[in-house]
């Protein structure tokens, strides 16, 4: 089982749709897919149509008193199972600071399922938090879209410097351009020269599109309702890049 | 998962969507939609000729769609036990030994089931299975219904009602219980009884489990007539001897021609042992047409049990290596394969043609004209005598007796499990269990005893015709002597087990459980005296 991590400290730079759309991509290529839907906003949730609301709440899942197998709810797509979020996630940090070894948490939750799925994205909110650092010492590939502007550069930067920190496990960062405006020279430029520099950025771009804005209209990832369109195609690529990285197999 | 069945002749015109868009709402929070492209797939469900599988609760199908061929083995509730895809083009053809799926998961669990019995195809269908989808007020797909529209193509074209499987998207149980539940409201769908399989038998009058020759399936009153009753019996075994005639000639496994020889054999026995029974000189005539049918099959089926044994052989050399017996194991396909087509030559000679044509025709003649003696009588008569000889036989035996009166007791043995058998539907089924439980662990000791006895006169024989043909390496020699002191040792054994086996079944307790079968007060006090 390989965990991916959709992370960013900043908001709206594109990790829902890139855990919605890789998470598709990847059961569409036959791997058995859970997308943990981390964010209180429920974004990932609702693109599904599944509402942002786990039984009992998250709480119980945070403790272990409630096993995470009876809140997963199937997708309308084959092989690709949601773990909602939940408007208690909105606490998980006091939650995760009352379990034990906390920063482990969320690898101790997810390790049950590994003869379950083969993929698992976590979506994660903006944040640098202690989920944050369960979410690092959990994920096998670390996705981290970025704005190509000089600033995002540098947080990637205190990103990685943050995680040479850690003992054990760390995972792969594999970061990207997200939302790249054509019309901005800024854009282009970074976008074009940082990739070609920097081992930990991924060849590829998504651009800003007007069809990815379009995911919110039609409940579904643009790979599912837009196969053939520029956007479904960078993520296509996005998504072979990611898994040759994450060394997914079969 | 929950199935139902389109009943009625009308099952293929009925516009299943409408019907559950216009009936199954849940009060209007719920919408149906069409779940893509309808697809077909020719299904072929496999199990051993004695439905070994079905009887341990699996179904196998082998399902081909756009090309890909897949094995799905599932369990008594339905549920994926494991599936193989097959190699296109590479797949088994059918029948076929379990040894020739490809190694995994569902071969491991269909092998200790089906044994040495080769996997056939039972029936075949073609299946157009159209999906929709239950939306909740989020367009969210909660449950999913496949309508399956299949039609049988073998053993012969049938039509079969639509079949409905109604899923539930993970996390979504509760919703589609009352979807379920509203769907059998439907006027004209109702809960499926039984799985496809059976429901693609029953299309054809065919029911799994079926099998001819079944003794237990002959059901006998006690007071019926005996000469009408040991008609009914040896139908059953004429009708066991047929059907496993084709898979005898077509070699598609062993047990074929085992079940055949047991078939013929209690035909024979009932002959010698009930034959006064029968109208006069009826036993007397085919007596020797099926003794030369036994005769037949006995070349064959003795290099098979040398064969099927031959893994358990070679693993027990101690000095030679199981690659020094190859050229023997070489002999033994070939002169196996010589007598197999003597013996399909027998199974479609006009001699064999013209016995089962008899036989039948002279058994249907039996009549009910003679009502004494009661089958339930003759039985008990029959039972009781067969007990004592067995009983005689097996006191005859010393240390010094030689191995031929442990056969001779060991034929008196089988007699006398075939009278328990044929008649078994006279008694208690737990009583019977109970009253051969000793018997069978005899037989099993004089069975082991007297292979063994066969086997080493066998070896031999094959050493000295192997030593004509002057190719065969010493290497050989040694190891095929090493078999024949593992199974002189098998054999002592054997031997030294007996008095054990033989004083279990002598004794009292023993011989009374066998006694109670032969009085004919309890289950057997409505017959009529003899």
């Amino acid at each position: 089982m390989k965990i991916f991590a959709t992370y960013n400290i900043k908001g709206g730079v594109g990790k829902t749709a890139t855990a919605v759309n890789l998470g598709y991509l990847a059961a569409r290529d036959g791997y058995r897919v859970l997308l943990w839907d981390l964010d209180p906003q429920g974004a990932a949730s609702y693109l599904f149509r599944i509402k942002p609301r786990v039984k009992g709440g998250g709480k119980g899942l945070i403790k272990g008193t409630k096993s995470i197998d009876s809140a997963i709810k199937g997708t309308d797509f084959d092989r690709l199972e949601l773990l909602p979020a939940d408007f208690t996630y909105r606490n998980l940090d006091l939650l995760l600071d009352a379990a034990k070894r906390p920063a482990r948490r969320l690898a101790a939750l997810l390790a049950p399922l590994k003869d379950e799925y083969d993929v698992v994205f976590l979506d994660c909110p903006p944040s640098i938090s202690l989920l944050s650092e369960s979410v690092l010492h959990a994920a096998d590939l670390l996705l981290v879209p970025l704005i190509p502007t000089t600033l995002s550069v540098r947080t990637l930067d205190q990103l990685t410097e943050f995680m040479a920190g850690f003992n054990g496990h760390r995972p792969d960062v594999l970061a990207f351009f997200s939302m790249v405006d054509r019309r901005k020279r800024l854009h282009t430029q970074i976008a074009a020269d940082l990739p070609a520099q920097r081992p930990d950025f991924a060849a590829t771009a998504i651009p800003a599109l007007s069809v990815i804005e379009q995911m919110a209209v039609q409940r579904a990832p643009v790979t599912a309702f837009s196969p053939r369109s520029q956007a479904a195609r960078q993520y296509g690529q996005l998504w072979q890049e990611a898994r040759e990285r994450a060394g997914l197999t079969g | 998962m929950r199935e139902f069945v389109v009943d009625g002749e009308a099952s293929a015109d009925t516009d299943v969507p409408a019907a559950l868009a216009g009936s199954v709402t849940l009060n209007g929070s719920l919408a149906w939609a069409n779940g893509g492209r309808t697809r077909t797939s020719r299904r072929n469900w496999l199990d051993t000729f004695d439905w070994r599988l079905y009887r341990a609760g699996l179904t196998l199908e082998q399902a081909a769609a756009r090309g890909r061929i897949e094995l799905l083995l599932t369990g008594r509730d339905g549920n994926l036990l494991a599936s193989e895809v097959l190699a296109a083009g590479r797949g088994p053809h059918w029948p076929s030994l379990v040894s020739q799926l490809p190694a995994g998961p569902l071969r491991e669990l269909v092998e200790p089931v089906a044994g040495v019995r080769a996997l056939g195809p039972v029936v075949r269908a073609s299946s157009k299975v159209a999906q929709l989808r239950a939306m909740n007020d989020d367009a969210k797909t909660v449950a999913r219904l496949d309508i399956d529209r299949m039609s049988v193509t073998f053993p012969e074209p049938a039509a079969v009602p639509a079949r409905l499987t109604l899923t539930p998207v993970r996390g979504y149980a509760g919703v589609t219980d009352r979807i379920g539940w509203a769907i059998t409201e439907v006027p004209g769908i109702n809960a499926a009884r039984g799985s496809a399989l059976e429901t693609a038998l029953t299309a054809v009058g065919l029911r799994a489990g079926d099998l001819a020759g079944k003794t237990t399936a002959v059901q006998l009153s006690p007071s019926m007539p005996a000469a009408a009753a040991l008609a009914t019996l040896l139908t059953a075994q004429l009708d066991a001897i047929e059907a496993n005639v084709p898979g005898t000639i077509r070699d598609i496994d062993t047990e074929f021609l085992h079940d055949l020889r047991i078939a013929v054999r209690r035909t024979r026995s009932v002959m010698k042992l009930c034959g006064r029974a029968l109208p006069a000189g009826l036993a007397s005539e085919f007596r020797p047409e099926f003794r030369w049918l036994g005769d037949l099959t006995t070349p064959t089926r003795d290099l098979d049990v040398y064969l099927l044994g031959y893994g358990r052989m070679t693993a027990g050399l101690v000095a030679a290596a199981p690659a020094d017996l190859s050229p023997f194991h070489d002999y033994l396909m070939r002169s196996r394969a010589a007598q197999h087509r003597r013996l399909a030559a027998g199974l479609r000679s006009a001699r064999f043609a013209r016995l089962t044509t008899r036989w039948r025709a002279a058994l249907k003649e039996i009549g009910s004209a003679r009502k004494r003696p009661t089958v339930a009588r003759l039985a008990a008569a029959r039972i009781s005598t067969a007990q004592r000889r067995a009983l005689q036989a097996g006191q005859l035996i010393s240390a010094a007796s030689p191995a031929e009166n442990l056969h001779e007791l060991r034929k008196r043995c089988k007699e006398l499990r075939y009278l328990v058998e044929m008649f078994g539907s006279l008694h208690d089924p737990a009583q019977r269990w109970q009253a051969v439980r000793e018997l069978k662990a005899l037989q099993d000791c004089l069975g082991a005893f007297q292979d063994a006895e066969v086997q080493r006169g066998e070896i031999r024989g094959f050493a000295s015709q192997l030593l004509s043909d002057r190719r065969v390496p010493a290497e050989t020699l040694l190891a095929m002597g090493e078999i024949a002191a593992g199974l002189a040792v098998a054999q002592r054994e054997a031997r030294r087990e007996f008095d054990g086996r033989f004083a279990d079944f002598a004794s009292p307790a023993s011989q009374a459980r066998l006694t109670a079968l032969t009085r004919t007060d309890g289950r057997t006090r409505a017959a009529g005296g003899a």
